[in-house]
């Protein structure tokens, strides 16, 4: 990490005859300045402050729901906040993650993190190939020091000094009357390949991102899916995505099972979700089975098919005011609670007289109290239901504007009412039918099915990711534990004896030579000590 | 023993847990009392300050134990048996634990004698914090929790946040004792030297990074592809993790760099910890953003750790 000098505001030796104007002071040239912004950017501070900027550029994308990440929930959000959405529009806080803002920090920090991780390369290049720096001239200066008096000659005394320091692996230089030793020298290798790991992490994530695709539909079980883009009901794909790249395999959800829990603690929960699937991995494949389960996601080349939800899909048909079919099917319902109290939407635009829409709630087990209203008191389809208000009138579907399936446009449409103007409900139970007022039709509730949501997502490069996190991590422990340090010993002769001084210096930063300057020196089988380890200051 | 048996013997330890926790405190409490007076050279070992220290630490001890039986009969009382790490409760019962584990390991290898009082108030706090407001009975695990890295992703969490937090004490006692003058009597006096702290906490700091960083940039993302088919979604938790761990990498940058030595360094370091245990407890009740609505487990789902 470079820090910032003076140097470059020293004007440019020109070395010719050629008078250059005096210049004021703080002047730079355009080089000079090129120079002064490069080394403020990859400065360790401006690196300290981009990674304290990046953590709290990332606090407004927990907060604010994202359309990347929730494209229902950040809409719902916009709708309820008519002021605040165009300025968060603007500042691009739907969608944090790739805002221009966002993508600067981290751009600066890589930036730096290369500014910074190349000179150090060559400076560890060129130290891995250096001696241990010669001994100090006042080992006793250096905080960790310790002395002996030996009658063995300097020469033997030094020998046991460079053999014992090599019994611990330390890189041992002789130069004159000292040993200089160094070891740890790994910590800075690690340092570094955490560094480098990072670009490789980011690599592995922006080729996920440019060039995967994530996309989920809401199948009703019973129904197939093949791989291309209209068969989505949202589709994230990246911006380097191309349809090419989508594998044609197709499959048919067979069947689905789940355990509801009738007991115990948890009673009312479900778990042991499994949809049974046929698939083929081209259209002209042999089909296969495979049981579908969360956190068993099925792998079909690069593809991967997940099982995130599943719920209710009642059959409702609308029959209008001439007694012709204007809808049936089974109809999707959202579930809004544990007990899949769900939230569904049926449009009969083709009605007549008028278009016909139901906007209410499945209840898989209803249940009644004067204080809650109605509620589903069981995720499991024991005592099905739904409860449904009724519009006539404009559904809004004519203007050709798209329209999400699960909300009824209702400005120019009318809550129909009983003819004495009280409350109208549609509550069936299946098998059930209701005759709307007015003569504007029936509503009948057939059956029950379940749908399955199901998630397709490619991400290219997540193994590069992958493989960058754990070399990074590698590099971490190396950064982290590896405690680089430096020990001299200098012997001569004093008095008729040999007097050795041993010296230590801890370059982690968090280590502590003094443990190990004492090992060093009993196994040297140091006679008398003369001054262990005296504390400066 | 049945499942609900076991759900009782956990709860009573949990009482129990708590119980010597607050003995342990109070006999630390009287023996720094009495030491308060005495010059911080002075070691006592031996008369009733001596004995109200030991049994402090032999109170802690047994606590430490009835928290740990706490937290097998949680795992023992659901069926099936399973690692007691399925909702908020068992979570901060397991970080205090190891807080406190980690406390007593470390105690006499790094000097932490000073801490106890510290840890012990802190632990029993958020013990009651936990009993009180976060309690809920035993439950299976929802189907996304059913994996092996359950274990491995929430074992390397728990460890990082108790390494984490007994480092953030060094920190903060690296604060107060750095602007406090000298005094040669009193808690403080007892407390070692503002280096002592700051290499102590470095060690705890980077003990607990790397740990952290597997938890959250190796297994959680593998898990999370597993089970919501997007390694990286951006999730408040792993949002609020993430931020954790680059404010962690900010404070051991921080220590290298001038300027930023010892004190910023040590704030960094507590803006790191308020960031993890705002993410461990807070985000849940801040925000319920999930795309992965695994309809009845959504909610659950989010509280992993």
């Amino acid at each position: 990490m470079s820090t910032p000098t003076n140097q470059s505001v020293r004007p440019r030796d020109t070395g010719d005859t050629e008078v250059t104007p005096p210049r004021r002071p703080g002047e730079l040239t355009l080089t000079e300045m090129l120079r002064w912004a490069w080394r403020q950017l990859t400065s360790m501070r401006t690196a300290l402050i981009l990674l304290l900027l990046l953590a709290l550029a990332a606090i407004p994308g927990s907060v604010v729901p994202q359309s990347d990440v929730d494209s229902l929930k950040a809409a719902n959000w916009q709708d309820a906040h008519p002021t605040l959405t165009p300025i968060y529009e603007k500042l691009g806080l739907f969608s944090v993650y790739s805002s221009p803002w966002f993508s600067a920090i981290y751009i600066l920090l890589m930036v730096s993190l290369v500014g910074c991780f190349i000179p150090r390369t060559f400076v560890y290049w060129k130290a891995m190939r250096a001696a241990p720096p010669p001994a100090p001239r006042n080992l006793t200066r250096l905080p960790d020091h310790t002395s002996y008096d030996t009658d063995a000659e300097p020469e033997e005394a030094l020998a046991a000094a460079e053999a014992e320091l090599k019994k611990r692996h330390f890189r041992v230089v002789r130069a004159g009357d000292a040993v200089s030793a160094e070891r740890g020298r790994l910590r800075e290798a690690g340092n570094l390949l955490f560094h480098v790991s990072v670009l490789v992490v980011l690599v592995g994530f922006a080729v996920g991102s440019l060039f995967g695709y994530r996309g989920g539909v809401i199948l009703v079980v019973g129904n197939g899916f093949s791989n291309n883009l209209t068969q989505y009901d949202d589709f994230v794909p990246g911006s380097l995505f191309s349809a090419d790249a989508m594998e044609p395999f197709t499959f048919d959800v067979k069947d689905f099972d789940v355990d509801w829990l009738t007991e115990g603690p948890s009673k009312g929960q479900a778990r042991g979700f499994v949809s049974h699937l046929e698939y083929r991995e081209t259209p002209n494949a042999e089909p296969k089975d495979y049981d579908l389960k969360v956190n068993h996601p099925l792998k079909i080349g690069g593809t991967e098919v997940f099982l995130i939800g599943h719920g209710y899909a009642p059959v409702i048909t609308i029959r209008d005011g001439n007694g012709d079919v204007a809808y049936s099917g089974p109809t999707i319902f959202l579930p809004t609670d544990q007990s899949f109290r769900s939230f569904g939407v049926v449009k009969a635009p083709d009605a007549r007289p008028t278009q016909i829409g139901l906007e209410g709630e499945f209840y898989p087990t209803y249940a009644f109290t004067d204080e809650t209203g109605p509620f589903s008191a069981f995720g499991q389809a024991t005592n099905p239901a739904i409860s449904m208000l009724v519009y006539e009138g404009d559904l809004g579907m004519d203007s050709g504007e798209p329209q999400s399936v699960y909300q009824l446009d209702k400005a120019d449409a009318d809550l129909v009412r009983k003819p004495d103007g009280s409350m109208f409900r549609v509550d069936l139970a299946p098998g059930q039918q209701a005759k709307l007022p007015d003569g504007l039709g029936t509503v009948s509730f057939d059956g029950l099915q379940q749908w399955n949501k199901i998630q397709v997502s490619r991400t290219p490069g997540k193994l590069v990711a992958l493989a960058g996190v754990v070399l990074a991590l590698l590099g971490l422990l190396g950064s982290l534990y590896v405690r680089p340090r430096r020990i001299w010993a200098r012997a001569r002769r004093r008095d008729g004896r040999t007097y050795v001084e041993v010296a230590g210096l801890d370059r982690s930063g968090g280590g502590d030579v003094a443990s190990e300057l004492h090992e060093i020196v009993s196994a040297l089988g140091a006679g008398t000590p003369a001054d262990r380890r005296e504390e400066e200051s | 023993m049945t499942d609900q048996s076991w759900e009782i013997l956990s709860n009573q330890f949990v009482a129990v847990a708590g119980v010597l926790y607050f003995l342990a405190l109070i006999s630390t409490l009287i023996e720094w009392a009495s030491l308060r007076r005495l010059p911080a050279e002075e070691v006592v070992t031996t008369g009733r300050t001596a004995m109200f220290g030991r049994l402090g630490l032999i109170l802690t001890g047994m606590a430490v134990v009835a928290h740990f039986v706490a937290l097998v009969g949680r795992g023992m009382a659901a069926d099936p048996n399973r690692v007691p790490w399925g909702n908020m409760y068992e979570f901060t019962l397991s970080g205090t634990f190891v807080v406190a584990a980690a406390y007593l390991l470390l105690r006499s290898r790094l000097g932490l004698a000073w801490m106890g009082p510290i840890v012990v108030t802190l632990v029993l706090s958020l013990l009651m914090v936990d009993v009180i407001w976060l309690h809920e009975p035993v439950a299976p695990l929802t189907e996304a929790l059913f994996s092996p890295w359950l274990v491995i992703h929430v074992v390397s969490a728990i460890l990082a946040t108790g390494a984490f937090t007994l480092a953030g004490i060094c920190s903060a006692l690296y604060l107060v004792k750095d602007r406090a003058r000298p005094r040669q009597t009193g808690y403080l006096a007892r407390v070692p030297s503002p280096a002592v702290l700051d290499r102590v906490s470095y060690r705890l700091h980077s003990f607990g990074f790397p740990i952290w960083t597997f938890a959250v940039l190796i297994t959680g993302p593998i898990w999370a592809h597993q089970a919501w088919s997007s390694y990286w979604n951006w999730d408040p938790k792993e949002v609020w993790a993430f931020i954790t761990w680059v404010v962690y990498a900010a404070y051991l940058h921080a220590r290298s760099t001038a300027g930023w030595k010892g004190r910023n360094a040590a704030i960094v370091a507590l803006v790191a910890l308020a960031t993890l245990w705002f993410n461990f407890i807070g985000i849940n009740f801040f925000s319920s953003t999930s795309q992965h609505s695994y309809a009845s487990g959504a909610a659950q789902v989010e509280t992993r750790g």
